[in-house]
């Protein structure tokens, strides 16, 4: 990727964790930290990696994205309203009573989403029957998905990731958000997942672990996805819980809390410094 | 009628899947390494490339069928009903049932009737479970004729469906001719004394005890109703208006079945006195289907004592 390329991506990341931020304060309520440390991914795989329409967002042969880690779907609403799937000035509105952006994602209300998830483990499967169905209709889309490292706590994980192996499911790629935090604290404290590329591979799996952070290395492993033929790849992602709002980062209390007004405006304040420093340069 | 044809209607879900896959490209089958026991393993034969089987873990499979509806498929997700909607009952509630997904599942070896295996096995739950699913539509076929019909209905509607299938072969009622719409109910025989509404392998047992309560004086309508969510409730309200008396009859657990859909419905429109024929509040145990059937009530035999006692 060209320097102006991966600065635009940059700028666009920041906006997102913008819509973060906006988006559950204005709920009152929502998962910021894992929302922040997904949103490189979020907005690589939205403005770079995904074949998709806003305009059509049900198209047949779009690639999909299924977000396994559904309590992060302020990340995932503001890739997709800031990509032009619905207006940026709905995120506000999230889990309020009368509107379409419902706490976990709902793909019968918001434009763009593929699947309905929220459930842990269960994003993965249905993301794995995707392609499945995908493969066996010969369509070329691809399918992604995205869980947390607490998630892959759950068994059904692990079966999916058995299918996924199994069916040869080279149209499928399997992200983990490993920012190493969750509800009750780290996850290697609360039930280890880790070594986590090596379970990976012993499921069959190709696997990269990169920076998640680092657009460069994320596009380096999302080309090994697309050019891995009989076997499905998975990304496991370093990243930082709360990434670039100082007082969220690393920190557990912010996977399930909404900013006040003061934390509001110093979240905001602090994004727009990186973004007038990006844009500046 | 010792000379009626015995057919289990598990048999007549992997006929009707192999059948119905001759027409329609888009059905899949997705199995939880019970192909032989659920019989899609004659779709299987038929159509190796459109059987998917999920190995032992039914939740995955539940969402991948999920899934796989998402692409225009329309999977037929079977397992035994302990199961399919027992364990994965999470999977079915979240990733088929709240967004509506177009996921048939079929589950067999519903009931006592399962027989030798046992409780562990043995699910009286499963209507229960998935009638408590907002837009799921649940459903026990009566004979071989009715759930050949009812899995070419479940093809044909759009959203998720329950069948509960068993495993022991029971007499066919239906004649070839015989028509099905998912939602309404069948009066199999008029009557005006007590109205008889049975599901599944009861509703044999329901005609048998009709003739032998005719024998008593005692006129019962008996009603087959295969659909127990969306409940035809018409039908319900005109067969407890004329009879004034219902028995219900299911191989289910008395709790959050047909019965309790029929009482919850005749206690708000019309109170009626109602008897509940099912597994009362507790679990199988061990031995051949007919013993079973007979030792935990669900027969001909207790149809009859039951009639008799509702219309003293």
């Amino acid at each position: 990727m060209t320097p102006s390329e991966k600065k635009q991506l940059q700028i666009t990341a920041c906006k997102v964790r913008m819509g973060i931020i906006d988006a559950t304060h204005g709920a009152k309520a929502g998962h910021p930290g894992g929302s922040l440390s997904a949103a490189d991914m979020f907005t690589y795989l939205y403005f770079k990696e995904l074949n998709i329409d806003p305009k059509n967002p049900k198209w047949e042969n779009r690639d999909r994205f299924v977000l396994s880690k559904g309590h992060t779907a302020p990340g995932l609403y503001s890739a997709l309203a800031n990509r032009g799937f619905f207006p940026v000035e709905d995120l506000v509105t999230l889990r309020h009573i009368d509107s379409y952006l419902q706490g976990h994602p709902n793909m019968n209300t918001v434009p763009g989403v593929d699947m309905s998830t929220g459930s842990l483990g269960q994003g993965i499967s249905c993301a794995a029957g995707m392609a499945l169905g995908l493969k066996h209709q010969n369509n070329p889309a691809r399918v992604y998905t995205l869980l947390g490292d607490g998630e892959i706590q759950e068994g059904q994980v692990w079966e999916a990731c058995m299918l996924a192996a199994h069916y040869k499911l080279d149209n499928f790629c399997v992200i983990v958000d490993n920012n190493g935090l969750q509800i009750d604290g780290n996850v290697a404290d609360v039930m280890s997942p880790y070594p986590i590329v090596d379970k990976l591979e012993a499921f069959g799996f190709k696997v990269c672990a990169i920076d998640g952070h680092d657009f460069d290395q994320i596009e380096a492993a999302m080309n090994t996805a697309r050019e891995t033929k009989g076997q499905p790849t998975a990304i496991v992602m370093k990243t930082v819980k709360g990434k670039d709002v100082s007082f969220m980062e690393n920190n557990a209390g912010w996977h399930g809390k909404a900013p006040n007004d003061a934390e509001h405006e110093q979240a905001i304040g602090e994004l727009k410094a990186i973004l007038a420093e990006l844009e500046g340069k | 009628m010792a000379d009626v044809k015995k057919i289990a209607t598990r048999d007549s879900y992997g006929n009707a899947l192999a059948a119905l896959g001759a027409e329609h490209e888009n059905l899949v089958v997705l199995d939880a390494d019970l192909a032989g026991a659920t019989k899609t393993g004659v779709f299987k034969k038929a159509f190796p490339e459109r059987h998917f089987d999920c190995g032992i873990a039914e939740a995955n499979m539940i969402c991948v069928a999920a899934g796989m509806a998402t692409t225009g498929l329309v999977p037929f997700a079977s397992s035994f009903a302990m199961f399919a909607a027992g364990r994965a009952f999470e999977q079915v509630r979240n990733s088929i049932g709240y967004p509506h997904l177009n996921v048939k599942i079929g589950a067999t070896h519903g009931g006592i009737s399962v027989g030798e295996d046992g409780a562990s096995h043995q699910c009286c739950e499963d209507f229960a479970l998935m009638r408590s699913i907002p837009g799921m539509v649940v459903m026990s076929p009566a004979d071989d004729v009715e759930a050949k019909a009812m899995v070419k209905a479940a093809y044909e509607y759009v959203g998720p469906v329950y069948m509960r299938f068993g495993r022991a072969a029971v007499p066919v009622v239906h004649g070839e001719d015989f028509t099905f719409q998912i939602g309404k109910g069948e009066i199999l025989r008029d009557g005006s004394d007590v109205a008889i509404i049975a599901n599944g392998l009861m509703v044999y047992e329901a005609i048998v005890a009709a003739e032998e309560l005719a024998a008593k004086g005692i006129n019962a309508m008996v009603i087959n109703m295969a659909t127990i969510k969306p409940l035809d409730e018409e039908l319900v309200l005109a067969a407890a208006k004329k009879c004034g008396k219902v028995i219900t009859c299911e191989e289910h657990s008395v709790i959050g079945g047909l019965g309790e859909a029929v009482c919850s419905l005749l206690s708000e429109k019309l109170p009626t006195k109602v008897a509940r024929i099912g597994v009362n509040d507790e679990f199988g145990h061990s031995g051949p289907a007919g013993a079973l059937l007979k030792a935990f009530g669900l027969s001909a035999e207790h149809i009859v004592e039951t009639a008799v006692e509702l219309c003293k």
